[in-house]
This record gives C-alpha cells, structure tokens and sequence, in this order.
C-alpha cells in the first residue's frame, strides 16, 4: 500500500519534471492509473473505473492532442532549457522527502466521524437518487464543455477576414 | 418552483440547439425571455400564491434538495437584472450571429449555475454549480478571442481551479469530521468544532475568496474584467464573480457561523484589506474599465466586512450592497461598452469633455458613481450605512471608520474618472461623437432609474420586501 | 461521536500533502503552458486522492465515490477548456511561455 502510493508520487514527480511534454503526459497518464489501482485496493470500484478510462485514458489524449497541435520547438532549444527547468525544480524532490519524513513523526490523534453502523449502501444507489443535482449539474458542465469546443477548437476561419 | 429554475433555462438550451440554422437569430431573445421570468421569479412568491402541486410527478421522478429562501430570492433578482442588461449590451456589440448564438446559449448555462447557486443545500453541490457558472464564462471570456481575452480567461481559470481544489480538499475534510457535506451536516460541525473542522472551513472559506477576488487573491480580476468582451464585462461584473464568491459566502455566514468568532475577525481583515487595495488601486488607472474592476474589488470587500459586523444588520446590510453594486456596476460597464463603440477606445487619458457628446451617458455615469460612492439620496448611500451602522453596532470602531475613509478615495477615483471622461473641453478628436443607440442606452438608464428609486423609496422599499423579519 | 484513527490518516495525509506540494510547485516553477496544465491535473489529482480517502475512513465509500465521479467530470471539462485556452495562445503568440500571460500591466 505504502509502496503503491511512493509509486505515485514519484510518478506525479517525475510528471513535473520531465523535460519533453509527451514523456510528462505519459508519466501523469501513469500516475492516474496507479490512483485508480490504489482506488481499486480500498474498494472503491467505481471511483477507480471512471478515474483509470476518463482521466488515464480522455486527459491524456486531450494532452496529446494539445501537445501536438503546439509545435514544439527543437530539441536543442528543449535541452538548452532543461538546464534552467532543473535549477527551478531541483529542490522539489528533496522539499517531498523532508515533508514525508517530517509528517511521519505526527501521531496527533484525530477525531473522525463514526461509520455509519447500516453502512452506507452502493454507489449508483447514492448517485441517483440522493445525488441528482450533483448529475444535473454534470449535464450542464458537459453542455459548458460542448460550448467551449465549439468556442476554442474551431478552426481560425476568420483569418481571411 | 426550486425545479423551474433549473429546468426552464436547462429546456431552453435545449430548444435553442434544436432551432433551424435561420431562427438562430431569436437566441438573445429566447435569452432574454427567459431572464424576465428569473427576474419575476425572485418576486413571485411574495405577490402572488402559486401552486406548485402540478410539479408533483416531477418531484417524484427528480429529487433535488433545494431551498428558496430571501437570500436566494436576492441572487435570482440579481442574475435577472444583470443578465437583462448584459444580453442588451450583447446584441448591440456583438455584430457576428454566431458569437451572438453561443453568448445565449451560455449565459443560459451560467444561469443554471447561478440558479443552482442559490438554491442548493449542500456543500458540495455547490462547488458543482460554482464550477458550473465559472465553465461558462471562462468560455464566454474568450468567445471573440484576441491575445487580452486568453490572457484574461488563462489568469481566472488558473486560480479558480485552485479554489476548486481547496474547496473540496474542504469537502475531504468535512466528510472526514462530520461524515456528511449538507449544511445541515457542517453546522452540526462547527457547533462542536476540532482541529479539522476549523481547517475544513478556513480551507472552504480561501476557496471562496478566490473565487470572488478577493485580497490577496485579487490577481485574475481586472485582467479577465477588461479583457472580456462588453457584454461578458456587464455580466462578470454584475453577478458571477458576486455569486461564486461573495454569495457563498454570504450563504455560509447567515446559516453555518452563527456567532463564531475567529471567522468574523478574518472577515473583518479580508474585508477591510479588499476595500483598501482595491480603492488605491482604481485610483492609479488610465483603462476605464480596468478602473471599474478594482472598484468593484473594492466594493466586494464591503460586502465582505459587513459580514463581519452585528449578525442580522451585516447580512442585511450586505445584501443590500450586492443588490446596488451588480446594478450600478453593471450600468457603469455598459456606459463603458457605449463609450467604447462610439469612441473606440477605453483609455481615459485621451478622452475629455464626452459629456456634451453623449449626455444620457454622462448623466446615468454621474448615477451609478455618485451611488456608490455613497452619496444621498441614492441607493448606495443606504447600503453604506447600513454597513457603518452594522460594524459600529458590533462595536467594530476601526473598521467602520476605515469604511469612511474609503468611501472618500472611491469619491476621489470616481470624480477622477468623470473629470477625465466626461466634464471639460471636448477634445476636437471627439467632436464628432454621438450617443450610443438606443440598445446600450435603455439598459443603461433602466439601471440608473432603479438606483434612484432605491434610494429614494429605501424605506418604503424595505417594507414592501417585507425585510423586516429577514 | 468521534473514533481516532492516528495511523492510517496520517499516512494518507501525507501523501495528500506531497502530491498537493508536488502540483502546486510545478504550476508555480515552469515556463510552459502546458506544464501548468499538468500541475493542475496533479492538484486535482491529490484531492481526489484525499477524497476516496476521506470516504475510505469513516466508511461513507458510496458518498465519496459519487463526489468523486462527478469531480473527475467536471476535472475533464476543465482540462478541456483550458487546453483550448492554451490552443489559442498558441495561435496569437505562437509560444508556449507563460510570459505571454504577464502582458496587461496595472
């Protein structure tokens, strides 16, 4: 479990630290599908299925497509800037390590809500009938999302104007 | 009823989309149709007893936890107005039919939104609703594209999804003390508070302010304010950023903190802080409309410190404050679309004398400014008292003078603004100028006519409102 | 009405904390537009963690997962919008340097 979760952060880490962005895209789709495993293993199943196809699999071909459309500039001009990517990221990693530590020494004991004692029944029953709203307003997110396709994708026709 | 508000904009999204390519043109119509109901909506109740029971089978089939309450009904009244004046303002300025198309149809969506606003009864619904109304005009910032748009839209979408992430790291922590997220759940929460109730709320309570720009979160207004097309400024201006943020709040405030202290006081700093900034930082401005930003920065941080005075007078005193700034702002932002259109330009240091030119313009620009910068008989100098009188009443004698003093910097930049603007010498580069037509001057001078009723008839008016007992 | 659970909050806590730091840094660090985009993703991430996590601790998985498929929605259509965002960026500076974002002054 413990192992899994280091997995993760080093994959988050290394998501923000990559030099080329589609090894940086790989390395969040990873860390997504390692969420989803770690989702999977407390039993939150659901959770996990929508986590590993929408964000390890939808995000990433958002990413890509983003990625590409952006030309890059050369690979010397990327090494070039690695240089100065690192001096800004470098202490990073030991900023985690010297959090991890220090927070593994807390033991403050804190209060948790009770679980409930009839448990508290299965996802889809929660989602649709106690959650409506929160699916509503999923609708009208999505309809956002369609707007801004429409809105930021369209090809710049109007150029010749 | 609750139902409707969601449903009909929600209905007529959906008919919008399904008209013929030809009938698209009606869009801004249906729109503004839709927003006079909102608008009648926030009155209903109170006139005219409605029976809801037809609604039955739907209740069945859809369950939704809402609530209408005064504070709602404030919101909707709101939305409606602004919304009114900013699809006036976008059919004037926005020449191309398919901008006009999706400027409808998505300030259909940021109603819904802002409807879900203010109805819902759950913590995390609302974060839903807020992401809901901020998806929208992330979107319809950069509906007519330009480098200012995106840099705007980029500034407001980075920080409002790091409000998003503190707002449900909040939610985390609430499931995590208090085992639900309604606000019934976290006021039972906050009535016996731990360590991790005090985090999950101050965690919630940085969200907001994000969200609503307030100090020190302030980064992403002005730019997404001035760099926004005309009517998206009325619209941003007039309710979104107040409803995401502000209202939250104000919501929060009146039903979960009941008199808890340290939040006041982080009110009352946030509050006074806002004002401050926001008012030294209108004054150095050359961009008209970058100056009405902070202004409203400013403004938002007095509804924010009459928060943090006497319970029952801030909340009412805010309200009252929301309601005259998302009118007055929102007019002083369609006199800056007038301005725009028939000068060209925003920046105040080449304009002179415009008053002559444009009269109905000058003249409801004098309105809005003299309101609020709080002057009587407008509506803005009642809000203003109301706030004074709720911080003095709390014994909160600093900060109401710190209100005082600000009130004369907003007078200084304000006069600062009609004298570069509209008194003085028509510049000859002007002289050819006329008044805006009629689509932005209606809006304009409906909304300065509310201000002046407000504020003479504010007595009258509370009684109507039947406030009283709020 | 309370139980303490000590061990496994903490433990979960802290990775919640690291990957938070972790996003947050690389959005405030790079140069890249797209890198900041990734940060938020991290972000979002960790609070979804926390979420499930949340869920997981006091026995209320149901409740969580709900939240969390409808924040994983709301994630992708942010994710969206903002690589358009970024899309039409591209096309007015033709760079992805976030400098291009710092040019309204005041």
């Amino acid at each position: 479990m413990t192992l899994l979760l280091v997995v993760l952060v080093l994959a988050a880490l290394w998501a923000s630290m990559a030099t080329a962005l589609l090894r940086a895209t790989l390395a969040l789709a990873l860390s997504s599908a390692l969420l989803a495993v770690f989702m999977f293993s407390l039993g939150a199943v659901w959770a996990a299925v929508i986590e590993l196809s929408v964000c390890a699999g939808l995000i990433s071909v958002v990413f890509v497509s983003v990625i590409s459309l952006t030309e890059q500039r050369p690979l010397t001009e990327l090494l070039a800037q690695r240089k100065s990517r690192l001096r800004r990221f470098w202490p990073l990693p030991l900023l985690l390590i010297a959090v991890g530590v220090g927070l593994s020494f807390v033991h403050t004991p804190v209060q948790i809500a009770l679980p409930l004692p009839s448990g508290d029944g299965d996802v889809r029953t929660v989602l649709w009938t106690l959650r409506q709203l929160d699916l509503f307003g999923q609708i009208m997110i999505l309809l956002a999302g369609v707007f801004g396709v429409l809105v930021l994708f369209k090809k710049e026709a109007k150029d010749g104007d | 009823m609750s139902y409707l508000l969601l449903l009909v904009p929600f209905a007529s999204l959906i008919v919008l989309n399904l008209l013929p390519k030809r009938a698209r043109a009606a869009a801004l119509w249906i729109t503004f149709g839709i927003l006079v109901a909102e608008t009648a909506a926030a009155f209903l109740e109170r006139f005219v007893a409605v029976d809801w029971s037809f609604l039955a089978p739907l209740e069945r089939v859809l369950v939704f936890n809402l609530a209408v309450d005064h504070l709602s009904g404030l919101l909707l009244l709101c939305a409606g107005i602004v919304g009114m004046a900013a699809v006036l303002v976008g059919r004037r300025t926005l020449a191309d039919v398919a901008d006009r198309f999706i400027f409808a149809n998505l300030v259909l969506v940021a109603l819904v939104g802002i409807n879900g606003i203010a109805m819902v009864r759950d913590l995390f619904t609302l974060y839903v609703f807020v992401e809901v109304t901020a998806v929208a005009t992330f979107i319809l910032i950069t509906v007519r594209h330009g480098r200012l748009a995106f840099e705007g839209a980029w500034k407001y979408i980075i920080l409002s999804v790091v409000a998003s992430v503190l707002m449900l790291s909040s939610v985390a922590f609430f499931l995590l003390c208090a085992g639900g997220i309604s606000f019934e759940a976290v006021k039972t929460a906050l009535a016996a508070p731990g360590s991790l109730t005090w985090l999950a709320m101050a965690l919630f309570l940085c969200g907001l302010f994000v969200k609503g720009a307030l100090v020190p979160f302030h980064g992403w207004l002005a730019d997404a304010y001035t760099a926004a097309p005309a009517p998206v400024s009325v619209f941003m201006a007039g309710i979104v950023t107040k409803a995401s943020g502000i209202f939250a709040l104000i919501r929060i405030v009146s039903f979960a903190m009941g008199d808890a202290l340290p939040g006041r006081e982080i009110l009352l700093v946030v509050g006074a802080l806002t004002i401050v900034v926001g008012a030294f930082l209108a004054l150095g401005q050359s961009n008209m409309k970058r100056m009405l930003a902070y202004s409203s920065l400013s403004q938002m941080g007095y509804i924010v410190l009459a928060l943090g005075g006497d319970l029952r007078l801030g909340i009412l005193a805010a309200a009252l404050h929301f309601f005259n700034h998302a009118v007055s702002k929102s007019q002083l932002f369609v006199n800056a679309a007038a301005i725009e259109e028939q000068l060209g330009t925003l920046d105040m240091d080449k304009m002179g004398g415009i008053a002559a030119r444009m009269p109905v313009t000058g003249a409801t620009a004098a309105v809005a400014t003299l309101s609020i910068a709080g002057l009587p008989p407008l509506a803005g100098f009642w809000s203003k008292l109301l706030i004074v009188l709720a911080l003095w009443s709390a014994k909160e004698y600093a900060f109401a003078a710190i209100a005082i003093l600000a009130s004369l910097v907003t007078l200084a930049y304000f006069l600062s603004l009609q004298r570069r603007v509209f008194f003085g010498k028509t510049l000859p580069q002007w002289a050819e100028v006329r008044e805006a037509g009629t689509g932005l001057l209606v809006p304009a001078v409906a909304l300065a006519l509310i201000t002046i009723a407000l504020g003479i008839g504010f007595p009258f008016a509370l009684r109507i409102l039947g406030v009283g007992g709020a | 009405m309370a139980i303490e659970i000590p061990q496994s909050f903490w433990l979960y806590f802290t990775f919640f904390a690291l990957l938070a730091l972790d996003g947050i840094w690389c959005i405030l660090a790079t140069r890249n537009l797209v890198r900041i985009l990734i940060g938020l993703e991290i972000l979002m991430k960790s609070v979804t963690f926390f979420l499930i996590v949340a869920g997981y601790l006091t026995g209320r998985m149901a409740l969580a997962q709900a939240l969390v498929i409808t924040v994983i929605v709301i994630e992708v259509v942010v994710v969206v919008v903002v690589a358009g965002v970024i899309l039409g960026f591209f096309r007015e500076h033709d760079s992805l340097d976030v400098k291009n974002t710092r040019n309204m002054k005041g």
